[in-house]
């Protein structure tokens, strides 16, 4: 068992490809990666997807940009140099906050905004220069390709694989040997 | 997954499969551009230099090439500044408001309503620039350590609200539409022959493989970052009419001016996006997916914008009565009975009567009469501006110091060269970019493609029908799937 084995199994429809999925995941077959045009909706469930975390994170970046904003203009505007301001200074920070909630605001969705921009693409490894992965030009026109590894499915045969995957309604199957 | 009703017109026309749409989408790209192209883009660029000449020569010579004087101390820049960036709005609205609002019909105007609103707001960001007369030392907005005596700059400043709210806006909206782009790039990518452009396509689309995990991902981030750019539009237009609102000049003092500006803003917007959209979809044969539906539903959009906009100028002139206040009273009746009568009342024409005849739905699914409508609404939009801002500054408390504004030819050459410009870059994003988000788009074909909408749906192995009891029997129940079925009502 030198090398692995990987199926591409290819389908001309979003649906046939769930349900092809669910047929197989039903019977034990772990599938690997799905590569799609566009985002097949109630797919990640099936096979196995956990959702993102990215939320989360970006509700962090969001708090961070929030905290500097205050932080920075409490340091610039009350404590380094309390501007006079038409006989109005600045001596106080909560009588002034309400002048400093629009750039608060701005800043919180600005770090937000990017900070999660940046780790999608780091996570998602779409990084200016990347090579692409697709395992066929047609996956990002009309095509849906399903992915399966014999490594993930040791209770299988190589045989055994490929006739569950025919069932499924695939118009093309490729096997590919890796080390 | 969710289902449109059957009685609602199909969002794309024709029995357009995938690969269709792919070829729809990518054939202009790919192909030779038509000569029109090349002429709109050299009478663009032509315009556009003599923009770029006209603000050389207002940097090196200064503020004083402008019609400024020391009453009217803001003109055109600024009403150019506000008109742009107001136009910049329609493209948010629509990818993230309506992303909000599940409204599907966006997907076919989404991706050049956002590029639109870029360019817009570069269009928007140069004013303000250059009217610091000295660009090389514009950086000093910024709150950065200096040796000036520790100088900051004042937090207190609408004008620095803006400055923030202008870039966030920009940069938030140019990574919006880039993550949107990328999938779109991958697929020319995978088409490209030349090994030029499959090269650049590469490069651009991030090398972007389609995997379900990135495609979830990808989902996650449209999202938030849609919730994030929601209050942000809402924000940055609000912060340009506090420049106004916040001061103490007649006219400019209103509570109003939040919620008009941004009504304004969308009105002009989506007034631009169908000027565009309305000669694009023709150019580039996209009218099985940015139909008279879509059209409609934007002179919608337009119709009740434009009656907002129409009741925010009532109710200003009447508080201006109400209030009590004779300099704020004179402020409206000089506008409209002053000097400026004719801005005031080409604004009044263009913004609050012509929206209006939207509501005949003939008028409002004709094409042409859109396109009229979309120009006249540009139009009056910056005549809008114009008033607020040249108009009331012309006759301030002192009367000895009224006076006229008359630009010169760098402010008109400046205006016009922005023009230029945006076109300029607009031209360029749909000769060499996905003009329509083309697998979006692919996403909406079942729910709301003609197919399924007429009921022969060849796409798909099984029918809705099935579908939709297999989505039932798949929910999570004590009873089962048998238990689920009885339960469902469709």
């Amino acid at each position: 068992m030198g090398s692995n084995v990987v199926f591409y199994a290819m389908y001309n429809d979003d649906d046939v490809l769930k349900d092809g999925a669910k047929k197989l995941v039903a019977k034990g077959v772990k599938v690997t990666d799905v590569f799609s045009p566009f985002p097949i909706h109630g797919l990640d469930p099936i096979i196995g997807l956990k959702e993102t975390r990215l939320g989360i994170m970006a509700f962090i970046y969001g708090l961070t940009g929030l905290a500097l904003a205050l932080i920075g203009m409490r340091y610039i505007m009350i404590t380094d140099w309390p501007m006079n301001i038409g006989g109005k200074p600045n001596f106080s920070f909560l009588e002034n906050m309400l002048a400093f909630v629009p750039i608060t605001f701005e800043l919180t969705v600005l770090f937000a905004a990017h900070a999660m921009a940046i780790t999608y693409f780091l996570v998602n490894k779409t990084i200016p220069g990347m090579v692409a992965e697709n395992p066929d030009p047609r996956t990002t026109d009309d095509r849906f390709v399903m992915e399966l590894r014999l490594s993930d499915n040791s209770k299988f045969s190589e045989k055994e694989l490929e006739d569950m995957l025919m069932e499924t309604g695939i118009v093309e199957l490729d096997q590919k040997h890796i080390k | 997954m969710h289902k449109e009703a059957t009685i609602r017109e199909p969002l794309v026309l024709g029995h357009k499969t995938f690969h269709e749409v792919t070829e729809d989408v990518c054939k202009p790209i790919e192909g030779k551009a038509p000569k029109t192209w090349y002429i709109l883009f050299a009478i663009a660029a032509i315009i556009g230099v003599y923009g770029v000449g006209c603000i050389l020569y207002l940097l090196g010579t200064g503020i004083g090439t402008w019609g400024l004087n020391k009453t009217i101390n803001w003109a055109w820049d600024i009403t150019n500044f506000v008109w742009w960036v107001g136009i910049g709005h329609a493209g948010t609205l629509i990818s993230a408001v309506l992303l909000l609002f599940r409204q599907k019909w966006r997907m076919a105007i989404n991706r050049s309503a956002e590029a639109m609103t870029i360019f817009a707001v570069f269009m928007a960001g140069l004013f303000p620039l250059i009217h610091m007369g000295r660009i090389w030392v514009a950086y000093w907005v910024m709150p950065l350590p200096n040796q000036f005596g520790s100088l900051w700059p004042n937090f207190n400043s609408p004008l620095l609200w803006d400055v923030f709210a202008i870039s966030t806006y920009l940069s938030v909206s140019l990574v919006f539409w880039y993550i949107g782009l990328i999938p779109d790039f991958a697929t020319i990518r995978d088409r490209a022959k030349k090994p030029v452009a499959k090269k650049i396509y590469g490069m651009l689309s991030f090398g972007w493989s389609g995997r379900a995990k990135q495609w979830s991902r990808f989902e996650m981030v449209s999202l938030i970052l849609a919730g994030l750019a929601t209050p942000l539009v809402f924000s940055v237009h609000s912060i340009v009419s506090f420049d106004f609102a916040t001061s103490v000049i007649p006219g400019w003092h209103t509570t109003i001016f939040p919620p008009y500006f941004v009504a304004g803003a969308v009105f002009s917007g989506f007034a631009m996006v169908q000027t565009l959209m309305l000669v694009m979809r023709k150019a580039y044969n996209l009218e099985a997916y940015i139909h008279t539906k879509h059209i409609e539903y934007m002179n919608i959009v337009i119709m009740s914008t434009g009656s907002i906009v129409g009741i925010a100028y009532i109710t200003e002139l009447f508080i201006s009565w109400y209030s009590g206040v004779e300099y704020e009273a004179y402020a409206f009746i000089n506008r409209a009975t002053g000097p400026y009568w004719w801005a005031y009342w080409a604004m009044m024409t263009c913004n609050v009567v012509s929206p209006q005849l939207m509501w005949f739905k003939k008028l409002r699914t004709s094409l042409t009469f859109t396109f009229l409508i979309a120009i006249v609404v540009n139009i009056g939009m910056w005549f809008e501006r114009f008033v607020i801002i040249g108009t009331t500054l012309h006759r301030d408390y002192l009367p000895s110091s009224w006076s006229m504004f008359y630009p010169t030819h760098i402010d008109i050459g400046i205006f016009v060269g922005t023009i230029g410009l945006f076109f300029v870059f607009f031209l360029l994003f749909t000769r060499y970019f996905p003009v329509l988000a083309l697998n979006e788009v692919k996403t909406i074909l079942k729910s709301s493609g003609q197919s399924y909408k007429d009921g022969d749906a060849k796409t798909p192995a099984f029918s809705i029908e099935e579908q939709h009891l297999a989505d039932v029997k798949m929910k999570p129940s004590q009873g089962g799937a048998d238990e689920n079925l009885k339960n469902d009502n469709n």
